[in-house]
């Protein structure tokens, strides 16, 4: 695994806490994550897990600690939206998609943002969702879709910008079992096909065991299992 | 989709919501619009009746109102002497009551005052105007709303008299007026040998100037104003004009609470919706542009609903027999300009917190809790 390719996450003595300090969420954590990279974050909930990807993200600021996403800074206002428009893409166990706006108007609100021509975006996402089996709901509306089709959108949407990282954070945590291997297998295959690091947080083994590294997290300590 | 759509997105899902900005929105502009086009109206006609055919207009100096203003009879007759003055014509004016109409516009004005020609006659003849002592002139309407036809006596005050003609003005106020003779209303009103106001008609236009200092300086207790410098120092007309701002800025003040209120209620409906679009890549000022975005376009067919409204309102006012025909609305392009400004402004203002709000939610905890 060590020549996958360049670094694109590493965080060093990294601590997270809340309510003035009182709850230590992350007792300073280390990772390293290299480009093609499938790394699961397994433990149970209120590991600490969620924590650690919104730190990565640039969701939160870590208390103390060096944090280094693709080449930015994300405790860093000037690099967090840099690094949200340009090289991560999101995706959440619930999905997390914009209601009354069809499937397609959903995948491209990252485009929006950072203001895409129109052609290109179009293009893109009909390329994810053909690939993700999504491309006849495409003029649907959000509501009128299953939970599956859902996670499939919210996964098409993370990846419209072509991310250099995903994070997902329990993508099949409020799917059914067949849905769930589904799409964590359409995250495999894409993360391999684009060529993205994907870190995914997981309480379950199956999924963790098909990654390339199960780190595991427990009280806020990460150890590679 | 374009970014901007997402604004509509958000309307569209929430439609009562924006409807009750929009209708804010609308009553403001409804307000202002009927409020500004009385009064600009009234304004008018009653400027028109002081200006008719005439360059200055001469009144008491610090006088707070014309009713109040006292032209002597030797001021008069020094203002027709002055070389640069064609026409000179006096006019007193009161308020007479009749039975079931306590208040009723009256002019005293003189035989050969130029409304006279001017007017359409109903019935009788500019030239009995003033001729038999025991006779009054009604506008039009007057005649109609205290239902009197020539020759038939009116009691006025506590005197009683006989139209002596009826003619129709284009003027409202003129129109539901008692015209009398100069001397008969000083007398009516015991105001022997003034008048309220007078209009001069130079010989010369380009000797306005002249003709202000000549006879400022010989009668210091008069003032000359051009029409047009009347209307604008007018302190009436100034208190009017302020007044209808006021109130219509109120009222929209009442609207722009609701746009916030609206916008408000918009923006913690979706705390987690935005929290996504920040993950997404929006920016903070992204995110307010679309908040304000929504408020702009609560405003802009709030706009629309509110001239709709008020065109309508004052279309009815007008055609409303109780009214008298005073009401005759009046408007101009910067008149509805500054309404549509008002609107935007009182919309964005309503949504700045919102916005603010919106653009400060942090996605983490927002999406903490899932």
């Amino acid at each position: 695994m060590s020549d996958r390719g360049n670094v694109i996450v590493s965080a060093q003595a990294v601590v997270k806490s809340y309510d003035d300090g009182r709850i230590t969420v992350l007792h300073g954590v280390d990772l390293t994550v290299r480009a093609g990279e499938l790394v699961a974050l397994w433990g149970a909930s209120g590991s600490g897990k969620s924590t650690l990807l919104h730190l990565l993200g640039g969701l939160d600021v870590p208390d103390s600690g060096q944090l280094r996403v693709c080449g930015l800074d994300p405790s860093r206002e000037g690099d967090r939206l840099a690094l949200r428009r340009e090289h991560l893409g999101f995706v959440f166990q619930l999905h997390n998609l914009i209601p009354d706006l069809t499937v397609e108007e959903n995948i491209r609100v990252p485009a929006l943002a950072v203001g895409s021509s129109v052609a290109a975006t179009l293009k893109r996402v009909r390329e994810l969702a053909t690939e993700l089996g999504i491309e006849h709901r495409l003029a649907h509306r959000v509501q009128d879709l299953s939970g599956g089709e859902r996670q499939r959108t919210a996964i098409c949407r993370a990846l419209v910008n072509r991310p250099r990282l995903l994070l997902a954070d329990e993508p099949t945590g409020s799917l059914d079992e067949q849905t769930g291997d589904t799409v964590f297998g359409l995250i495999r295959a894409l993360a391999e096909r684009e060529k993205i690091a994907v870190i995914l947080a997981t309480h379950e083994r199956r999924f963790a065991e098909q990654c390339h590294r199960i780190i595991g997290v427990r009280s806020g300590l990460l150890n590679e299992v | 989709m374009r970014f901007l759509s997402l604004v509509f997105v958000n309307l569209r899902r929430h439609r009562l919501r924006a409807l009750i900005g929009v209708a804010g929105i609308s009553f403001g502009v409804a307000a202002m619009l009927t409020i500004l086009a009385i009064v600009t109206g009234a304004i008018g006609m009653f400027q028109s009746i002081l200006s008719t055919d005439s360059h200055y207009l001469v009144f008491e100096r610090n006088v707070s109102d014309l009713f109040f203003s006292s032209v002597t009879a030797e001021q008069l007759a020094a203002v027709r002497q002055r070389p640069e003055v064609a026409e000179a014509h006096p006019m007193l004016f009161g308020v007479v009551s009749s039975p079931g109409h306590p208040m009723v516009t009256s002019f005293g004005i003189g035989k050969d005052d130029p409304r006279l020609a001017r007017g359409e006659w109903v019935a009788g003849r500019a030239a009995d105007f003033g001729v038999r002592p025991d006779e009054v002139f009604l506008g039009a309407r007057a005649a109609e709303f205290l239902n009197v036809k020539l020759g038939e006596p009116i009691e006025i005050g506590r005197s009683l008299f006989k139209v002596g003609g009826i003619f129709k003005n284009s003027n409202g106020f003129e129109d539901g007026g008692v015209f009398m003779p100069l001397a008969m209303a000083q007398d009516f009103f015991g105001r022997e040998n003034v008048s309220s106001v007078v209009a001069v008609k130079l010989r010369d236009e380009r000797e306005g100037t002249l003709f202000k200092a000549g006879l400022e300086a010989d009668h210091p207790d008069i003032i000359a104003l051009e029409n047009r410098e009347f209307s604008q120092s007018y302190s009436s007309f100034k208190i009017l004009n302020f007044t209808a701002w006021a109130v219509g800025i109120c009222a929209f003040f009442l609207g722009g609470l609701g746009v916030a209120n609206t916008m408000l209620l918009s923006v913690f409906s979706r705390i987690r919706e935005i929290a996504v679009l920040r993950v997404c890549g929006f920016s903070e000022r992204q995110v307010a542009v679309l908040i304000f975005g929504e408020a702009v376009a609560i405003a802009a067919v709030g706009v629309v609903c509110g001239f709709l409204i008020g065109f309508t309102a004052l279309a009815i006012l007008e055609r409303v027999p109780q009214f008298q025909g005073y009401v005759q609305a009046s408007t101009s392009g910067p008149v509805l300009l500054g309404i549509v400004v008002t609107a935007l402004i009182t919309a964005v203002a309503g949504a700045i917190y919102p916005a603010r709000f919106a653009s400060k939610i942090q996605p983490a905890e927002a999406l903490r809790y899932e």
